[in-house]
């Protein structure tokens, strides 16, 4: 038999006793997977339209449903996986290239989760967050060589000139995703949970909504290879730009939005005509050195008149280090570094899923760096790709980053169940889609308030962690290595992260 | 987002069993119920009663079934009264009352779950859409 078919990922499991035949499944699944048969008074599923989202399981009012993995599509085999042999079904098929969403799924990346933390015991006291102040705000900028204060009467008056800062109450931002690539009302969600919580969301390469333009304090604007979008008002609506040149998703690879997805008002917002396709160049065409960059930076300070900070965001690649020294010497305020679990709207599979590298050793080798050239505080680092929990986040600010940005959590937040689908834009949750009658489901109210409560949850986790380690503000804690330690590395991956292994002492 | 959901909790909380999967699979005849989401294209939209200031049900009812309740300014039927004579379902400009199918001749409408702190329906919207506001006259 020429012709197969890859086997379905999932099954949809359905209590015949518990299913009261209400149709939401059947009416809620995009995919339409779930259908209806009168005849026989039953609901089926077409198990190979299945994306896994869960959204017909969490709507079901009589809890009727659940989604299971499929468990033997395939014959178990530990190097040709079900994955791997689907992946070759498809092709075969279809002899094109493997879109995915989301970051990278693959376990053997994660060194957060081999390094551990440390606390204080009798020689250091602990300090306890509940009863004594903790100190977690940081500021995103340049900061100056030293600092002259003149003291006039008991005050303290600080002469140094500062040059724009971002000032963050938790140092984790919600990183760059665009109008396009995920709907307004996810767009909103994010906007305002940064306003209450007093923190940054990342406008992406997709132009500025006119409904976002009243969070611009708590906005990063972005101007990216497409430059979609771009314009004075836009450079100027945000508290800072981000020049972007890579992503973790895809190290070295443009964006595409297609044609079909630029409806009318994503067309105002991206400033292209309507159901044409938006490309992002995987270059930007006018910058192939870091003196092209330096004049790209300038132009943009310039052009706000150095009111705001101006960072660069680059993917993590093997040269990652000599790469951020290079943005930090071409004047960018903040470098933003993406490690090889950042997520995206869609992107090649094989790229996603072989390229770049590891976060954590980026921000070890990149932090130690700019130490060693001494230029360091010419600029913050906000690292990205794959922050789970808080714990993430602290362990991230000890090896050397300032701030991080979240994504993929954010949109956990707001309900997303990581069924990578985001490329087909028909997001049963209502995040990654431009389908009006998806979109609605995603009340923005909701969504504020949910991912607003995930960053005020990791802080008080990190004032947890941080008062058990005897620290009591978080900038105490970057680049304070000793509090990390590593499991089961290898010395040379220690010597990279900069950090000993468990067990050795101070 | 039109997952009708309002719907089928509104019969539940309108049944004898209360129970989702009993009401569904024996109760005959069921409770219609009191909010009706209403689709065209993506436009979903929930109508109930809206307790109107000025009844056009009270005004036209020949029974005084229809009645205000003088605490919560919530209009109500009185089962007891109602002879089915329709003319509540003729005048109401909502289309939010209906022929009942339990008790015979009595019309069905929205009693803002006076048994339960927050009706049904918005106590279980997945959406937060469905919300109890109370306008201040």
């Amino acid at each position: 038999m020429a012709k197969r078919r890859a086997p379905s990922e999932f099954i949809v499991e359905r209590d015949e006793y518990k299913c009261i035949r209400c149709l939401a499944c059947v009416r809620m699944c995009s995919y339409e997977a779930n259908f209806y048969d009168e005849r026989e008074n039953m609901v089926f599923t077409d198990n190979s339209k299945c994306v896994g989202c869960h959204f017909c399981e969490a709507i079901c009012p009589t809890d009727a449903i659940r989604v299971i993995h499929n468990p033997l599509a395939i014959k178990q085999n530990a190097h040709w996986t079900g994955e791997v042999v689907s992946d070759i079904i498809k092709q075969a098929e279809t002899g094109g290239v493997l879109l995915a969403s989301m970051g990278n799924d693959k376990q053997h990346f994660s060194y957060f989760d081999r390094i551990i933390l440390n606390a204080s015991q009798v020689t250091n006291p602990s300090i306890d967050p509940l009863r004594e102040p903790m100190e977690i705000r940081t500021f995103i900028g340049r900061k100056p060589e030293s600092v002259d204060l003149e003291v006039e009467n008991g005050s303290v008056l600080l002469k140094t000139e500062i040059t724009p800062q971002l000032k963050l109450e938790v140092p984790i931002m919600f990183s760059a995703m665009s109008y396009g690539s995920i709907s307004l009302n996810a767009c909103k969600s994010l906007a305002k949970a940064a306003q209450m919580m007093g923190t940054f969301f990342n406008t992406g390469e997709g132009g500025l909504h006119k409904d976002l333009r009243q969070y611009g304090a708590n906005m990063i604007v972005q101007c990216a290879s497409g430059r979609f979008g771009v314009d004075m008002e836009y450079l100027n609506a945000g508290a800072a730009i981000e020049i972007k040149i890579g992503q973790g998703a895809k190290p070295g690879i443009g964006g595409h939005l297609p044609g079909e997805k630029v409806t009318e008002p994503i067309s105002e917002t991206r400033m292209i005509p309507v159901g044409t396709d938006a490309i992002s160049p995987a270059p930007h065409h006018d910058i192939y050195s870091i003196e092209d960059l330096r004049q790209l930076i300038y132009a943009l300070k310039e052009a706000t008149r150095y009111e705001k900070p101006v960072g660069v965001k680059i993917s993590a690649v093997h040269n990652v280090a000599p790469i951020a020294s290079g943005i930090v010497r071409a004047g960018a305020d903040f470098v933003v570094i993406d490690g090889i679990r950042g997520g995206t709207g869609a992107t090649p599979k094989v790229i996603r899923d072989n390229v770049g590298i590891p976060i954590e050793l980026a921000i070890a080798v990149v932090d130690q760096r700019l130490r060693d050239e001494g230029i360091r505080h010419l600029a913050s680092i906000v690292v990205a790709g794959g922050i789970r929990n808080s714990a993430d986040v602290i362990k991230a600010i000890a090896l050397g980053a300032d701030a991080v940005y979240i994504g993929t959590a954010a949109l956990v937040s707001l309900g997303c169940h990581l069924c990578q689908k985001c490329y087909t834009g028909k997001c049963n949750w209502g995040i990654a889609t431009q389908d009006p009658k998806l979109v609605k489901r995603l009340n923005p109210e909701i969504g504020a308030r949910r991912a607003a409560n995930l960053l005020r949850a990791w802080a008080l986790e990190i004032k947890e962690m941080l008062g058990g380690m005897g620290i009591n503000a978080i900038e105490s804690l970057r680049g304070n290595r000793d509090q990390l330690r590593g499991v089961g590395l290898s010395e040379y991956e220690l010597k990279l992260l900069g950090i000993k292994p468990a067990g050795e002492a101070w | 987002m039109g997952c009708r959901l309002c719907e089928i909790h509104c019969i539940t909380a309108h049944s004898k069993s209360k129970n989702i999967i009993k009401v569904f699979r024996y109760e005959v005849p069921q409770p219609v119920p009191s909010v009706i989401v209403e689709e065209k294209e993506y436009t979903t939209f929930a109508i109930q009663c809206r307790h109107c200031e000025d009844a056009p049900c009270i005004q036209a009812c020949i029974t005084g079934a229809m009645h205000r309740d003088p605490d919560t300014n919530a209009v109500h039927v009185d089962h007891e009264k109602c002879v089915g004579c329709w003319m509540c379902i003729m005048v109401c400009p909502f289309g939010a009352i209906q022929r009942g199918t339990v008790e015979k001749k009595v019309a069905s409408k929205c009693d803002l779950c006076v048994d339960r702190e927050i009706p049904a329906c918005v106590e279980n919207c997945p959406n937060e859409a469905l919300v109890l506001v109370e306008v201040s006259e």
